[in-house]
């Protein structure tokens, strides 16, 4: 598909919700806001965009809004890809997809897991990589490299299973 | 009618199906499987996050540590990330052998993939006749690189090493041997009975369906979807060799078994080309933020030993920027999302793992199959926990 | 006095010495076997070849820590090997393993027991023995131990009615219960040529019971990592896997008795024809082990209920229908 005629329909569609544009080496990537991204998404999928290939958090921290949550994703009929950021202060939460794709689901679950970003609607949202009781979010740039608490013992008594 | 009760049986993280530490929490009705739930992060390293500290060259033997049964291929997907956002190209020799070194990483993935996969399902002999061609790759791997399983044998810019002709020798007469191989596989499974009762008809997904589940490589092709980033997206001179994209019909375990049987075959036959159209020239970009100055220019000139001194202990810096680049990892698409600030270490590195999604799936694949079932899905992913972890 | 105690007791202890020494070395053969068959050597360390293997794992298994699992149930938890082995030994006694010969002006037959009935003892016994299996598989307190324990009672019901229909027409043919007097009537003609569809009907059934490869449903190692036998070390489990083996042992001086002649052969005596048919016939469940993948368990089932058994049954009646117009 063309990429210019899609997003000219999806500007279309949902009129003011590309607030960038931007070319990341070959692959064109919109910024959208956090309250239409729902939107954007459907409409999105609508035009084709059947895979969800990745979901990516970023924490830049000096940066204010300090998250940036990129989606990948790709059409299968002619392998057209598309990313899509939302921009995120802390604390606030994005509007999960993984109704609209299955693969978001662990996809998002990572992303809250290691960067401590919310999902709305997300059906399933539990730590993945991390055990259910640890305290943090390690891919923050404020989280220290050695880890929190890498000098005490590990303790099982503390550690919970889901089952 | 009775009140029906389920059994929750824990399978891992030491099961010796589960290939690794995944751990499925099934919920059984008798020998059915109501419900599963995979458990994830046994072998979790932090891999994303030490990268974040870490040179651009000191990251490359961590990414062999991702699918640790085809580490070339994690090479060459990084190498690639970082080379496109350097905007510089490795010559046309070493993207020859690059793709030699990543093709027999496919084949010995695969190789890891068929005989643990038969032998979950019972037939033990397999395993011994792949790991014996498994193990002429690993000699191979030795000879070019002096490791056998994680070779970090292609470095940003080109390769550690120009390839001896013994390990080419070695290539040649395995890509002699290989096809006469592969048919023996074939005649211990393809046609077996048992074997077809066992893996048709099971673990079924639709092209749809799989698509949505974000699957890739071979069990997305298994499908009937001819998605490969070989083909989608060429790099490292791909365009070059003539090879098919392998695809099945049903999308259930048998034929992905037959797509990644075909593979060997394809896979065989690009090594096949590559070795015989070998280009001549150099096998390291000369771009003087990664080449290192030779031991006759160190020893002569204090600028280039400076140079040499820089680039293995400061590293190399990158240009600031992000982007998505992705090659056909022996698993599917493995991704790296690079977000580079000018600086020696990578922003944020976020590896998509191929495996991370096909172990998604699992519950979509599982409910409504018996135990023994299970396993045969498992084992038909071919997921590698080193990269679903990371 | 003799005849009575002496003899027996020296026939015991020669039979059952000998038995059980090529039971252990039955391993030796399947682990050498399946290492051959697989591009490798099997055991090689231990004596010429690996020959003293089975000793040195026997010696290992005895000096190992007993551990009983804390929420198993203890006294079945113990006996349940104990059930396995002594009730596998008990089918030694009735195995014709060769003819009777003269010894210091005595005849002597080459079996303990000779029981009208030998073959339903057989039957009996190794069905009894899987209790052993079942018991050890429930009460260790595991689930894969426990659905191993399931799946071996299911084996046991399903495959001993096919297996017993077998048997029946061979009974038919020879007009004995006794094992003695089937190998006998095996003189001209053995059985595996009268009856070939009983024979594979057996031999099939045969491997089910024994929980071999392709039906090893209550240890199949990749899905329940071993089964019944999870929780068990040491002697404890030495004891199951020695059962095992003599099951495997059993089984196949079964056919060799019921198809392949017995001890019949020309030249060599009959002993050795015993011997060597037995080992041919377990170095064939070696074979089948090193080259099939395992069925899944419904389908094991099914090919019981909806192939073997109609087959064995129809078999029967064939025989019945042959017998009474020729016979």
């Amino acid at each position: 598909m063309e990429i210019e005629k899609t997003l000219s329909a999806l500007s279309k569609e949902c009129p003011d919700s590309i607030l960038k544009r931007a070319d990341r080496h070959g692959m064109p990537e919109i910024t959208v806001g956090a309250d239409s991204f729902l939107k954007v998404m459907e409409t999105l999928r609508g035009f084709g965009f059947d895979m969800l290939t990745d979901v990516v958090g970023i924490d830049r921290m000096p940066r204010m809004p300090r998250f940036d949550v990129v989606y990948l994703l790709m059409s299968m009929e002619d392998f057209c890809r598309l990313a899509i950021t939302v921009e995120l202060v802390e604390g606030q939460d994005v509007p999960s997809v993984s109704g609209i794709w299955n693969s978001a689901n662990w996809g998002e679950r990572e992303v809250f897991d290691l960067l401590g970003i919310g999902f709305s609607g997300h059906p399933d949202l539990r730590r993945i990589l991390m055990w259910e009781n640890f305290e943090g979010h390690p891919l923050r740039k404020d989280f220290p490299l050695e880890g929190k608490d890498f000098d005490k013992p590990f303790d099982t008594e503390t550690i919970k299973d889901y089952f | 009618m009775s009140e029906s009760k389920t059994v929750t049986l824990n399978m891992g993280p030491h099961h010796p199906a589960t290939h690794g530490v995944l751990r499925v929490v099934l919920e059984l009705d008798g020998e059915t499987i109501v419900n599963a739930t995979p458990v994830i992060g046994y072998l979790h390293r932090g891999i994303e996050k030490i990268c974040e500290s870490r040179t651009y060259q000191q990251i490359l033997p961590l990414t062999d540590r991702l699918d640790y049964s085809a580490a070339s291929a994690n090479n060459l997907g990084y190498c690639l990330a970082v080379e496109k956002l350097m905007g510089i190209e490795a010559p046309k020799r070493a993207q020859y052998l690059r793709v030699i070194m990543a093709e027999l990483a496919r084949i010995m993935g695969h190789h890891l993939w068929l005989g643990t996969h038969a032998l979950d399902i019972g037939a033990m002999t397999v395993i011994f006749y792949a790991f014996r061609d498994r193990e002429m790759i690993m000699a191979m791997n030795e000879e070019i690189s002096g490791y056998r399983l994680t070779p970090s044998f292609i470095r940003i810019g080109g390769l550690a090493y120009d390839a001896t002709d013994d390990f080419i020798q070695k290539v040649r007469k395995f890509v002699q041997w290989f096809p006469k191989a592969l048919e023996g596989y074939h005649q211990l499974l393809t046609d077996n009975k048992i074997w077809t009762t066992r893996t048709m008809n099971i673990g079924k997904i639709s092209a749809a369906e799989a698509i949505n589940h974000g699957l890739t490589g071979p069990s997305l092709r298994g499908s009937g979807v001819a998605y490969d980033v070989r083909k989608a997206f060429p790099y490292s001179s791909y365009e070059d060799f003539d090879f098919k994209v392998p695809i099945g019909e049903t999308g259930d375990v048998y034929d992905r078994y037959l797509v990644r049987m075909e593979e060997f075959k394809q896979s065989i036959g690009i090594i096949g080309q590559a070795i015989e159209n070998l280009p001549s020239g150099p096998v390291f970009t000369d771009n003087p933020w990664l080449a290192n100055p030779s031991l006759e220019e160190v020893q002569s000139d204090i600028s280039a030993l400076i140079r040499r001194f820089m680039i293995n202990s400061k590293g190399t810096p990158v240009p600031g920027g992000e982007l998505y680049s992705a090659v056909e990892g022996a698993k599917g698409e493995l991704g790296f999302y690079l977000v580079g600030d000018g600086s020696e270490h990578p922003y944020r590195l976020k590896i998509r793992s191929s495996c991370f999604y096909l172990a998604s799936a699992l519950p979509r694949l599982l409910v409504g199959h018996m135990v023994a079932d299970a396993i045969a899905i498992i084992g038909s992913l071919d997921v590698v926990l080193g990269e679903i972890d990371r | 006095m003799n005849d009575l105690i002496i003899i027996p007791i020296i026939k015991l202890l020669v039979i059952f010495g000998v038995c059980m020494l090529f039971i252990t070395y039955t391993t030796w053969l399947e682990r050498k076997a399946l290492g051959h068959f697989q591009l490798r050597y099997g055991p090689m360390r231990v004596g010429y070849h690996g020959l003293l293997q089975p000793i040195a794992d026997g010696i290992k298994n005895f000096f190992k820590e007993e551990v009983v699992p804390d929420n198993a149930d203890r006294a079945v938890f113990l006996l349940a090997p104990v059930i396995s082995i002594s009730l596998a030994v008990m089918l030694l006694a009735v195995i014709p393993f060769g003819d009777s010969f003269t010894l210091f002006g005595k005849r002597i037959d080459l079996y303990l027991a000779n029981p009208s009935i030998g073959i339903l003892f057989i039957l009996g016994f190794a069905t009894i023995g899987s209790y052993g299996t079942i018991l050890g598989g429930w009460s260790s307190g595991n689930k894969y131990g426990y659905m191993g324990g399931l799946r071996a009672s299911a084996m046991i019901i399903s495959y001993e009615l096919s297996m017993a229909f077998a048997v029946v027409s061979i009974i038919m043919v020879t007009g004995s219960f006794s094992l003695v007097d089937m190998v006998a009537a095996q003189h001209h003609m053995w059985n595996i040529v009268r009856e070939p569809v009983a024979f594979l009907v057996f031999l099939i059934s045969g491997i089910a019971e024994l929980n071999r490869t392709p039906f090893d449903m209550p240890e199949a190692e990749s899905e329940l990592c071993c089964g019944y036998n999870i929780e068990y070390s040491s002697m404890k489990f030495s004891l199951f896997f020695l059962a095992e083996y003599t099951h495997l042992f059993v089984f196949a001086s079964l056919v060799t008795t019921l198809f392949l002649g017995g001890w019949h052969g020309p030249i060599l005596p009959g002993v050795v024809w015993f011997f060597v048919k037995t080992f041919i016939v377990i170095f064939l469940c070696i074979w089948i082990r090193a080259t099939i993948p395992r069925l899944r368990y419904d389908k094991v089932m099914k090919l019981e209920w909806k192939f073997l058994l109609p087959v064995a049954l129809a078999n029967v009646i064939a025989t019945g229908v042959v017998l009474t117009l020729f016979g």
